[in-house]
């Protein structure tokens, strides 16, 4: 049967804790992997294979966090911020992830807070649905 | 890895797994300080031991183009200590392998009893870190560490 968002939210952040050695009250849906849960790069890799067995489903790694591709473009980045383009981009690659915050003020500095655990749980409901 | 730490491999499954040896002797200087009257090898040591058997086991899987560092411990429990004279197996099992990393899973055996668990993961550093540049010679595996594997892939 199907999981529901509840247990994909349990899953991830049993993930989450294993893989950041976090307390479960650390972990709420608003929390930023990289802010709030102290995520270093090594440790999206973690997160992304123990997404992977824990739900038995595959994950390009740009394709959950893909801010590295982008902000790495000049097409995509000036003077710090996100251009046009770059959020056209942005939207495309993360239709799991609430960016309307970001799209006010798009200073690449704050994209790492786009990458919540609520988009984690967003993008595995996504990509279980498709499979 | 200009090092070697591990005896020899026992066991080497490419791709999936691996088995070293590890001879554990007073001759070894730092065990004669760690500690005096009390001599145990160094927790970091086994850590290292676990991490050339793995390292070595995921570097094999991509015939030696990657240069592999390792990057993040992410288990490590230790249930007994080691001592001079004895054999340790380290025995390493790839978890996940992908373009930009690997993660191990790790047990270190004395006999049958269980003396460590560890799991870590590896980057392969060409993928990663935005692009930056490192030396075109792998660095990391040397003639030495190859041969380590003569007969057994």
């Amino acid at each position: 049967m199907a999981m529901n968002r509840d247990e994909i939210y349990g899953e991830v952040k049993e993930v989450l804790i294993d893989a950041l050695g976090l307390d479960d009250e650390e972990v709420t849906e608003s929390a930023t992997l990289m802010g709030d849960l102290g995520a270093e790069s090594i440790d999206f890799l973690d997160i992304v294979f123990r997404l992977e067995k824990s739900f038995g489903i595959k994950i390009p790694r740009e394709e959950l966090f893909p801010a590295e591709s982008l902000m790495n473009n000049p097409e995509y980045v000036s003077n710090g911020k996100l251009t046009d383009k770059g959020m056209t981009e942005l939207k495309a690659k993360m239709p799991h992830t609430d960016i309307s915050t970001f799209q006010e003020d798009p200073d690449v500095n704050k994209m790492a807070d786009l990458f919540t655990v609520a988009a984690v749980v967003n993008f595995v409901e996504g990509k279980l649905k498709a499979a | 890895m200009r090092w070697i730490w591990i005896d020899k491999f026992l066991e080497f499954n490419s791709g999936k797994s691996a088995v070293a040896l590890k001879n554990v002797t007073l001759a070894e200087e730092h065990l004669h300080d760690h500690f005096p009257g009390f001599p145990i090898m160094p927790e970091c040591l086994m850590i290292e031991a676990m991490a050339q058997t793995a390292g070595i086991l995921v570097g094999e899987a991509r015939n030696f183009e990657e240069k592999v560092i390792l990057a993040k411990i992410q288990k490590c429990v230790f249930h007994h200590y080691v001592r001079p004279g004895d054999a340790i197996t380290l025995h390493a099992v790839i978890e996940s392998i992908a373009p930009e990393a690997a993660g191990v899973s790790g047990r270190i055996l004395r006999g049958q009893e269980l003396i460590a668990e560890i799991s870590l993961m590896f980057s392969h550093i060409d993928k990663n870190l935005a692009g930056k540049e490192f030396p075109e010679e792998n660095f990391v595996f040397t003639d030495m560490f190859k041969s380590l594997l003569t007969g057994l892939t």
